[in-house]
């Protein structure tokens, strides 16, 4: 079983310089990034952000076999989304018409955009996750939305259960792993028979992990309350977050980036 | 001696192709032979785990075979599936896959699996809730209103019940007091017995398996640097240190003796044959 194998958006660690980029960084560029994306209407925006994405992943030292993979499981959501516009696209240039379905020249672009639009906003995510391990993404996400605080939004404890859940992904998945291996032992068959049967064969791996889940939670809540914890109140942290220059370089550079795109966008390039 | 399962060449990659490769067993050449109680000993992350899920086809060779019987359990996916039945794994923690309402049901998931009629499913459920000891009103409660010591119990009835020729246990006293220690070891020491099977025993601790086993096989780094009879393997003592192995207290004890310059059997690993080789040795100091 290849579950150990995913290494959807698993962090890397690394000492580029996009990985020493404060989190909150990363993530307003991120977020100005896909902004960008969406403004991008043309051959030479996408050219840009093309551009940008390559350099970013250039110093990044991330693999680019792992970001290729990362975009295999999405591959058939683009083949549909890039069918739906080739057909389903109205436009004057008609260039081919089969029973009911009809190709414009605007189709094709727009499919052609589509795809690219996807690829690009998913390898630009996954950039952020290789760079950045889980714990200070949702450090990142819980300083962001500090200002929410104010209209008593639990943001401290949103961001908690944020990194405990994805502190168990890899844990579960491990477990899932074992469980099923010791009900093979006993001859349970995962694979084959139809839908039914293989539904049912899924019973001696979920009881199984569902109470070895609210287990663990339990222990952890156990734990936790050990330390005394209460909350976010009064918390102090390990790892204080700081910009430094690179942080407002790079916050200046896709500001830029996002109105520079805008502006081509709106005058039609 | 005719061996039972063995595997040639072995070498097992985890995740190849990705940053996180590595390897957990190369090029291994293993042997259990048929009947014997063999240990298999290793640190945390030697590969004996990899090595043992191999024996009954859950992992499948990077490169390199697996035989049982002769057969290479790879060569169609029935003798796959078959071998797990003839070959039984009980995994460390092995409570931890109990799901079913009742002890029996659990218990039977393993015979029904192989297809068995009713009647024979009842007989293997009966007899291997006895081999554990577990008592007969005990099979109707729910499996998770047991004690951690009896749901072991019964997670390894699960596998015996199978009525495996190879059965293979990974740590099965891990967690236990020495009380449910002793009583596991002696279960498996009468199913050794009354069936004649083959029984792998993989642990980390020198003394239990010492007690046990009739020999030795040392996992380290992906490599079996030494097997054979315990008083063989216990000899390379430095070696097994230096692996984070140890060798048993009794062992380290007359070791030290011979180097305080004593004549002692140094070969020595229980408290019998500690007994025995002081006698010798008092022996000859008298004469």
């Amino acid at each position: 079983m290849a579950l150990k194998d995913i290494t959807l958006g698993q962090y890397f660690p690394g000492h580029s310089f996009v990985h020493k980029l404060d989190p909150r960084t990363k993530l307003l560029a991120v977020v100005l990034y896909i902004v960008s994306l969406f403004l991008a209407k043309s051959f030479v925006t996408y050219a840009i952000m093309f551009v940008v994405l390559a350099v970013s992943i250039g110093i990044s030292t991330v693999p680019l076999k792992s970001i290729v993979r990362g975009l295999k499981p999405v591959v058939f959501i683009v083949i549909i989304t890039a069918i739906l516009n080739l057909f389903y696209t109205p436009g004057e240039h008609v260039l081919a018409k089969i029973w009911i379905l009809t190709i414009t020249l605007e189709g094709v672009f727009s499919a052609f955009f589509m795809v690219i639009r996807i690829l690009m906003l998913i390898a630009g995510t996954f950039l952020l996750t290789y760079t950045t391990s889980p714990i200070l993404l949702t450090d990142a996400l819980e300083s962001l939305l500090g200002p929410l605080k104010k209209i008593k939004v639990p943001v401290h404890e949103l961001a908690m259960i944020m990194s405990i859940a994805l502190r168990f992904i890899p844990t579960l998945i491990e477990e899932t792993d074992k469980i099923m291996s010791a009900q093979r032992a006993r001859g349970a068959d995962f694979e084959s028979g139809n839908l039914i049967q293989r539904a049912k064969a899924l019973i001696p791996l979920l009881v199984p992990l569902f109470i070895s889940a609210f287990r663990r939670a339990d222990e952890l809540a156990v734990a936790m309350e050990c330390r005394c914890y209460h909350g976010g109140e009064g918390r102090t942290r390990l790892r204080q977050l700081q910009y430094v220059g690179r942080d407002y370089f790079v916050l200046i550079l896709f500001v830029v980036l996002t109105v520079l795109v805008g502006v081509l966008g709106r005058m039609g390039l | 001696m005719e061996a039972i399962i063995e595997t040639k060449h072995l070498t097992h990659t985890y995740s190849a192709g990705t940053p996180f490769e590595r390897s957990a067993l190369l090029d291994v050449d293993f042997t259990a032979y048929k009947g014997e109680y063999l240990g298999i000993i290793g640190h945390t992350g030697s590969g004996k785990s990899t090595l043992i899920q191999h024996l009954n086809g859950l992992l499948k060779p990077t490169s390199g075979q697996v035989l049982f019987q002769g057969e290479d359990i790879w060569s169609d996916p029935k003798r796959t599936r078959l071998t797990r039945f003839q070959v039984g794994l009980v995994f460390q923690y092995p409570e931890y896959q109990l799901f079913e309402e009742t002890v029996y049901k659990d218990i039977s998931f393993g015979p029904k699996n192989m297809g068995l009629d009713e009647k024979e499913i009842d007989r293997r459920v009966r007899s291997a809730a006895y081999f554990v000891g577990l008592r007969d009103d005990q099979l109707d409660k729910s499996p998770f209103e047991l004690s951690g010591g009896q749901k072991r119990r019964v997670a390894i009835a699960g596998v015996i019940a199978m009525e495996p020729k190879v059965l293979i246990l990974d740590e099965p006293t891990a967690g236990l007091d020495p009380v449910g220690v002793e009583s596991i070891l002696g279960n498996i020491r009468d199913y050794h017995k009354a069936q004649n099977a083959t029984i792998i025993l993989v642990s980390h601790s020198m003394e239990e398996v010492a007690r046990s086993v009739d020999r030795l096989v040392v996992v380290n780094d992906g490599k079996i640097p030494f097997q054979g009879d315990p008083r063989e393997v216990f000899t390379h003592g430095d070696e097994l240190e230096a692996m984070g192995l140890g060798v048993p207290q009794m062992t380290r004890v007359f070791h030290r003796l011979r180097q305080m310059g004593v004549d002692i059997d140094p070969s020595v690993y229980t408290i019998e044959q500690a007994k025995q080789a002081i006698l010798a040795k008092l022996k000859k100091e008298g004469n």
